[in-house]
């Protein structure tokens, strides 16, 4: 099953110009992996706010390349940083499996 | 595809997020605008007062300084108030978009922004403020800017109101000789160079110029836009105006050419005020017997031969010292009772 909601993409695509696509799907394969190494470290040290942020960013950036369930894994992990909650169980794990996946598609379908 | 807008407008984007200010510029590019981004709200900021915008769209959150304390700032300058700013944020930050729109900002668009969306309300956005501004252009050709501002921010409409305030008549003396002695281009030359000091000294005073006549004008202080010290600044702005026209007639006398003088009559109380005409074309009126008395007072100036006359209730409302002189009671027409008047000396 598709991780992308090609509406959502197509749309992205048509708005920002069909040569552009790729530099801005670019700019999200660039910048998620340093975002979930911002998680990781935020958790290590128990920094919610850093933590909550970089959750924010993850979750906005996904839904804009329609990226669904990781903007709703994103979102889950933004809600519990923001009540100070940083008992997340393995879903950093899951983000990253997820966006693993999501890289894959969006490498696809940016050409 | 590349659509044109109406207008190509300059248009700031802030956002801390890379993907959300690729995607937002490139879009609003895309719509034909010429689009400039910032990373934060410090550097957005810095960009709105140094460079001219007609449109910010601003994101919420951001570290250092986030979207509302941009938006405040804004708000807080007189200068930076008039450009629109949409909100961008999350789906979930709705309680946060509430309030900036509460505060003052123009509009709100949720992220991942809908191109339609972005387009319909940044053009709705652009539209309203170039009506603005032609209004504001507008308005500012016959009222103060606290007056334009005003009639900006309340709207206008037909239908009066009672309002107190202080009405001010000046006119010049035997004008009519002087433009019968004179070339009709100098008559009119001298006259706007008397409007021009006169407007200026009614406008420095808070006052707005009601209608012109002739050589004659009428002032209004305190009405469309209502301030408590409407009388003290009438008084202000008729010894202004005064005091001016000592210097403008020592410059034509070194000239040999025409000098001028006035009368002022100055009244103060309730009035009923408002816009009357037609939708298309009104005017700001005041109408009653303060208006009918000032006109008055002001003809009386040649009775007692001083130049700026008040009546009594303008008196009242003084608050710094004058060199003010008791003529007493005296009767008007359509005036039951006879009215305390004051002549005002320099």
């Amino acid at each position: 099953m598709s991780k992308i909601d090609l509406n959502t993409f197509n749309s992205l695509k048509e708005s920002t110009g069909a040569d552009f696509i790729s530099e801005l799907v670019d700019a999200f394969l660039d910048d998620a992996p340093t975002l979930i190494a911002q998680m990781r470290s935020a958790l290590a040290s128990q920094n919610a706010e850093v933590f909550r942020r970089a959750a924010h960013s993850m979750k906005s950036n996904a839904a804009t390349f329609g990226a669904m369930d990781l903007s709703a894994l994103a979102r889950e992990l933004e809600s519990l940083a923001r009540d100070n909650n940083l008992e997340i169980g393995n879903r950093l794990d899951a983000i990253e499996s997820e966006f693993q996946q999501v890289k894959g598609e969006l490498e696809t379908l940016k050409i | 595809m590349v659509s044109t807008s109406p207008e190509r407008a300059r248009l700031l984007v802030i956002d801390d997020n890379k993907v959300n200010r690729m995607v937002l510029s490139r879009s609003l590019e895309q719509q034909g605008h010429l689009v400039d981004t910032a990373d934060d709200g410090e550097e957005g900021l810095e960009k709105i007062r140094t460079q001219s915008f007609d449109l910010v769209l601003l994101d919420i959150e951001m570290p250092k300084m986030d979207g509302f304390q941009v938006l405040e700032a804004c708000l807080n300058d007189v200068n930076l108030r008039q450009i629109p700013i949409i909100m961008t944020s999350a789906m979930e930050e709705v309680d946060a978009v509430v309030k900036c729109v509460e505060l003052g900002a123009e509009d709100y668009l949720t992220k991942p922004v809908n191109p339609i969306m972005l387009r319909a309300r940044v053009n709705a956005s652009l539209e309203k403020k170039r009506l603005r501004d032609e209004q504001r252009k507008l308005f500012r050709t016959f009222a103060t800017k606290e007056v334009a501002e005003e009639l900006l921010r309340t709207g206008f409409s037909l239908g009066g109101k009672h309002v107190t305030a202080s009405v001010m008549f000046a006119d010049i003396r035997s004008f009519t000789s002087i433009a019968e002695s004179q070339d009709p281009s100098d008559t009119i030359d001298l006259l706007n160079d008397y409007f021009g000091m006169m407007f200026d000294c009614i406008n420095e005073n808070k006052g707005s110029i009601n209608q012109m006549i002739g050589d004659g004008v009428m002032a209004l202080f305190g009405a469309p836009m209502y301030f408590e010290e409407h009388r003290e600044y009438a008084v202000r702005a008729g010894l202004q105006m005064l005091e001016q026209l000592k210097v403008f007639n020592a410059q034509q006398a070194a000239q040999n050419k025409t000098q001028i003088h006035i009368g002022i009559g100055i009244a103060s109380g309730q009035m009923i005020a408002g816009y009357t005409g037609t939708q298309t074309r009104a005017i700001y009126t005041c109408i009653g017997d303060t208006v009918n008395l000032a006109s008055r007072i002001e003809s009386h100036t040649k009775v007692v031969l001083r130049p700026l006359l008040i009546d009594n209730y303008t008196r009242l409302g003084l608050t710094s010292d004058y060199n003010l002189e008791d003529f007493g009671p005296a009767m008007f027409k359509g005036k039951q009772q006879a009215i305390n008047i004051f002549a005002v000396n320099r």
